[in-house]
């Protein structure tokens, strides 16, 4: 089969655990079965934290060279970056799908190179999340680093510290409650994703399925009473995430020297 | 010390700084009004800031020369800066601050600039345990020169250090300043607004308006000219 143009829901059906279990019947989201419904909410925290842990270094890296620095092509960077806060998510999936397909340059050469899928595995739903997380995660990142006091890093040259030390013993220091905010909130967009990620990684249980996916598959069936159970795992991770990067940023102490 | 800036250009947004100084003192004011370019010519000398014509000469040592490309990193040129708020690392510790440049083995050679002599001559040796965004405004100016000179410059450059303090610790940091100037034998470029200041510190004073070399002296001539009606900090052309 060809895995750049796999439809979701025949992966679906032809990928089910067991090989007879019909997705259509609820068997395997449902929630009467609670190992099926803490495996879908560790599969969707897990792949939001792996997501988020990703593109953490990039995203902080990229978000100090907007903050800091003028360099060719920075407005370029700057637009695609936020591209996948504005276009449709299946839009985003569907570029992703191209790039990381098995016949795409990206997925050919990872798929040469290691062997390995991207798109509809579980890889590819972490793909999803932390390129829809991306943007987020530079914008405060980029905030954060805008906020630090450009005269600390100048003194601290001054001291004799170098580039690096003094980006790791000023500039990070006092940007990290701002980082650490900007990766809970690009962490609670992970956990949302659902456009990209069905477009990239299908519905294939036990393999790609989130909590998104299922809210989305039990609405389709006509199973309320599911979806209302994943959409309330959903809400209250949502809720803890935005409460922890708002608690974050309530208690950051703004860079004083006054 | 023998600070020369020689033909020097520079840019600060639509600001331009354009300067020929030849400076030799224990202690030079730098005098002008806001915008005049005084912190500018402060960041050219410091490393912070890359001029885009002349050179830039400490002693014998060649700090910039854009003709030739070189360039000497603020990091490598031990000059010593501290800006209008002391700007104090507020994550860290008043130890920790007054560590993060210092440089034991340079020290070594200039004893006067050891620890110890620091915390004394700037009554700062009961602060060694405080956090930052506990200390009054004299307090962290106290600590923030510590800073500097704890890392052994061969010049200080001090940016209205003195601006945002009320008379009384306007008073106490005058003759610490005065200290460094003398027993710590540093050379010092003071910029500042106030004339008072100058006249205690500064054996010559120069005078910046809008980027430019208005006039240079010892303070005494300096403050006598400025204060004349009708004077102009505008540089006369040459005619």
């Amino acid at each position: 089969m060809d895995a750049d143009g796999q439809n979701s829901a025949a992966a679906g059906s032809a990928l089910a655990p067991g090989g007879g279990v019909d997705v259509v019947d609820g068997v395997v989201l449902a929630v009467s079965d609670f190992d099926a419904l803490l495996q879908i909410t560790l599969f969707t925290l897990g792949v939001a934290a792996l997501g988020t842990a990703l593109i953490f270094p990039g995203g902080v890296a990229l978000g100090w060279l907007l903050a800091r620095k003028r360099w060719p092509g920075k407005a370029v960077v700057e637009t695609v970056v936020a591209l996948p806060l504005v276009m449709p998510p299946v839009a985003t999936g569907l570029i992703l799908l191209k790039l990381f397909g098995r016949r795409g340059p990206i997925g050919g050469w990872f798929e040469s190179v290691f062997g390995l899928d991207l798109v509809f595995t579980w890889r590819a739903v972490v793909l999803a999340a932390a390129v829809m997380a991306l943007p987020l995660l530079v914008r405060t990142a980029r905030v954060a680093f805008e906020e630090v006091p450009v005269r600390l890093e100048h003194v601290a040259r001054t001291l004799g510290a170098g580039p690096w030390r003094v980006f790791f013993t000023v500039s990070l220091p006092l940007a990290a409650r701002g980082l650490w905010a900007g990766g809970v909130l690009a962490f609670a967009r992970a956990l949302g994703e659902f456009g990209a990620t069905v477009m990239v990684a299908g519905f294939i249980p036990g393999q790609t399925v989130t909590l998104a996916l299922g809210i989305y598959h039990h609405v389709q069936l006509g199973q309320d009473r599911e979806a209302f159970v994943l959409l309330a795992i959903s809400a209250a991770l949502a809720f803890a995430a935005v409460s922890l990067s708002e608690w974050i940023l309530r208690g950051r102490t703004r860079p004083r020297t006054e | 010390m023998k600070l020369v800036l020689e033909r020097v250009q520079a840019v600060a947004g639509s600001f331009m700084l354009d300067v020929d100084l030849a400076l030799q003192g224990r202690a030079i004011g730098l005098y002008g009004d806001s915008g005049a370019g005084k912190t500018t010519l402060l960041e050219v000398i410091a490393g912070l800031r890359r001029p885009e014509r002349g050179c830039v000469r400490l002693g014998d040592t060649v700090l910039d020369d854009v003709a030739r490309r070189q360039h000497v990193p603020a990091e490598a040129r031990g000059i010593g800066y501290v800006p209008q708020d002391g700007a104090l690392f507020p994550h860290l510790s008043v130890r920790q601050n007054l560590h993060y440049g210092r440089r034991p083995r340079a020290v070594s050679h200039r004893p006067a600039l050891s620890l110890e002599a620091i915390l004394s001559a700037l009554d700062i040796a009961d602060l060694i345990d405080r956090r930052v965004p506990g200390l009054s405004g004299g307090e962290r100016q106290r600590v923030a020169l510590a800073r500097a000179l704890l890392a052994a410059p061969h010049l200080l450059l001090l940016d209205e250090p003195l601006s945002s303090l009320d008379d009384a610790h306007k008073g106490a940091i005058l003759p610490c300043l005065a200290r460094i100037r003398d027993e710590f034998e540093v050379p010092i470029l003071y910029v500042s607004h106030a004339a008072d200041e100058l006249f205690a510190l500064c054996d010559h004073v120069v005078v910046l308006h809008r980027g430019q070399v208005s006039t240079s002296g010892s303070p005494g001539t300096i403050f006598e000219r400025i204060s004349v009606p009708g004077y102009r900090l505008a540089p006369r052309s040459p005619i």
